[in-house]
């Protein structure tokens, strides 16, 4: 069941939540709509999924207009960042309310639906909480169960609104590769909303990244890395260095540094190297071409060292990640001098008007 | 040095053990600022509850029960106790519906002048009852706005039952939506959001999803809104014209009782009224009671 999204726009007041969205999301794909808070993408979600309505635009889930149709019949299934589970009913009955709430004529039959509850919370590894309240599971569970929930009504799409935006770091990672396998295995289309990149870059088959209500990129999440279309995207995937760069001749100049950019710059011109922290090279020979610089700071996280590094005239401090033992082999200590050296970068010219994917 | 477990600890834990002292939590108080403040609370509550209430009780049996039971059945008493029940028979249902359909409206959607809703919601209780009495009066008495097309349409409403319904039901219109605003506030509307993606309609999600939610503080709204509609004086005294056998609520029959110096019949009509009181706690009491019992099976 394929989305698509046609000039969608959502106005709260004077905000401006959703602006102009287009947008189409294939059939049984796992897509994030990734950006920061503020960005419109969970209004967008909730346009989708019917409890917005918005105030101009179609929604067609495989080239049927549902716009008009209430969200208790648009067949989707929604899941909350705070699991919305209802509170009073067990588990059993969570799972089951979808089905028992249907008209007499469409509602299977007690030892069907019993069926089908334990068929949903095997799946999702829970069967022996059923009789159990939500107040006494913890909160990867619930959210499994706000999961099974809403998969029990077999909706045409899932949507899943920050799922594990309420859980601790290990459980987070650990149910979002459940829900990648899941995902594999039920296939339904389905669109969850994250401000996290990690996370978006590791469940999704495509990630859409949204700032100030429009949609800024979308593709596949190493297309979205590797090739941000804008700086916005540049600097919202990940820790980024700017560096003031030339452009002339299809090659970038920093410092005494020349790195090819002829893939995107066919102009020449003035404006700022983007470099990712692990796309820095630090050599110590001051004979090599590089930027001088001393180290500031060293913090070692597990395998990697991530250090900041002042270059001489330079106003900002650069950041960057070097294996644990490339360091040792480098041998240096915190004010010892060196050099650095981008080794890939992607220039946006001053006054560059950014390409905006979509909108 | 202290050990965690005495027994496995050192041969002689009494002088391993830290004294007594030294294990006060932060937030402990001394035994006598305990037993001090406990007492200061009992003290009061005695003095102005339970002295009263006993007061009431022995003033009522004091001369038996059978002059009790008198005082009951006599015609006037017992027509001010059915009128009193068929008002709060009609009030609690009327405030209990106005009280879902407010709370629903200021928590879960947006509009205009929704703080000016909040506030008057409360006004009943800033105003004082004998004030709510003559707006109603010079609204729809004889010689009120609305007297004359009234009269002309053969419609009694100051002095008779509809008049004490109408004061009762606007002096304890806040209870339940005050009860249900906060609470419903705070759950937010995620759930019903949840019952609608899953296919139910309004109602269903009304019934399976909002109102065991808010099924507690709706109880109580309507246990409190139960006992002031009872025992509402003020604003009742002006409306309802006081005519014995007819106009007369429970209250206003204990007063006209005392002002006539019989007492012992003034007190029995008034502890069958505190004991409308009690029972409703009891029942709120014996409910909750249920409702954890239950709580408890289920988990275990």
């Amino acid at each position: 069941m394929s989305i698509e999204i046609e000039n969608v726009n959502k106005r709260f007041g004077d905000f401006v939540a959703v602006d102009n969205v287009k947008l189409s999301l294939p059939n049984g794909e796992l897509t994030a709509l990734l950006g920061p808070s503020g960005s419109g993408k969970t209004t967008l979600l909730r346009i989708i999924a019917g409890l917005e309505q918005p105030d101009s635009g179609r929604i067609r889930f495989h080239g049927e207009d549902t716009t008009d149709v209430h969200v208790s019949h648009r067949g989707v299934g929604f899941v909350f960042q705070h699991y919305a589970l209802f509170k009073h009913m067990s588990v059993f009955d969570n799972v089951a309310y979808g089905l028992t709430v249907k008209p007499r004529r469409f509602r299977p039959d007690k030892a069907e639906i019993k069926r089908r509850v334990m068929r949903l919370l095997e799946l999702v590894q829970l069967d022996w909480t059923a009789h159990r309240l939500p107040s006494q599971l913890s909160g990867g569970q619930r959210q499994r169960i706000a999961l099974a929930r809403a998969l029990a009504v077999e909706p045409r799409v899932l949507l899943l609104d920050e799922p594990f935006g309420a859980l601790d770091a290990k459980v987070r990672t650990e149910l979002r590769r459940w829900l990648r396998r899941l995902h594999d295995e039920i296939h339904v289309t389905s669109v969850f909303v994250t401000h996290d990149q990690e996370e978006a870059l590791e469940v999704s088959d495509r990630v859409v990244v949204m700032n100030h209500g429009n949609v800024e990129q979308e593709g596949s999440p190493e297309d979205v890395y590797d090739h941000p279309a804008n700086p916005f995207v540049y600097k919202f995937l990940g820790n980024v260095n700017l560096f003031r760069a030339r452009v002339r001749d299809g090659q970038a100049r920093i410092g005494d540094i020349a790195l090819p950019v002829a893939e995107h710059h066919p102009q020449d011109g003035e404006g700022y190297a983007y470099v990712r922290p692990h796309e820095i090279e630090i050599v110590t020979d001051p004979s090599e071409a590089g930027l001088s610089a001393t180290v500031e700071l060293v913090s070692i996280v597990g395998p990697t060292v991530r250090l900041e590094l002042r270059v001489e005239n330079g106003e900002d401090l650069v950041h960057a990640e070097v294996p644990k033992g490339r360091w040792r082999e480098l041998g240096l200590a915190q004010g010892a001098p060196l050099r650095v050296r981008p080794l890939a970068s992607r220039v946006f010219l001053h006054g560059e008007t950014l390409p905006s994917a979509g909108a | 040095m202290t050990t965690l477990n005495p027994a496995l600890g050192s041969s002689s834990p009494a002088q391993t053990r830290p004294s007594a002292h030294a294990w006060h939590r932060a937030t402990e108080e001394p035994a006598w600022l305990r037993r001090t403040l406990i007492g200061i609370a009992l003290t009061f509550l005695t003095i102005f509850l339970v002295l009263p209430l006993t007061v009431v009780l022995y003033s009522a049996f004091e001369q038996g029960l059978r002059v009790w039971y008198e005082a009951i059945v006599e015609p006037d008493a017992a027509a001010a106790i059915r009128l009193t029940l068929l008002v709060v028979l009609v009030v609690v249902p009327v405030n209990l519906v106005f009280g879902v359909v407010a709370a629903w409206a200021i928590a879960k959607f947006e509009f205009r002048g929704k703080s000016l809703l909040i506030t008057l919601i409360d006004l009943p209780f800033a105003i004082s009852p004998v004030v709510v009495g003559l707006i109603f009066v010079i609204l729809l008495g004889s010689q009120g706005w609305l007297g004359p097309w009234l009269a002309s349409n053969e419609m009694r409403i100051i002095f008779a039952v509809p008049g004490i319904m109408l004061v009762i039901a606007f002096g304890t219109l806040p209870f339940v939506a005050r009860e249900l605003i906060p609470l419903m506030q705070q759950q937010g509307k995620e759930e019903e959001e949840s019952s609608l993606t899953l296919g139910a309609n309004g109602w269903q999600t009304f019934w399976r999803v909002t109102l065991p939610n808010i099924k507690w503080g709706l109880i109580y709204g309507v246990i409190l809104c139960n006992a002031r509609a009872m025992g509402e004086f003020g604003a009742v005294a002006v409306v309802s014209g006081r005519i014995r056998g007819e106009t007369n609520t429970m209250p206003l029959h204990i007063e006209v009782l005392y002002n006539e110096y019989m007492f012992t019949a003034a007190f029995a009509v008034s502890s069958l009224l505190a004991a409308l009181a009690l029972v409703t706690i009891a029942v709120k009491s014996f409910v909750e009671w249920r409702e954890e019992r239950a709580r408890t099976a289920q988990q275990n």
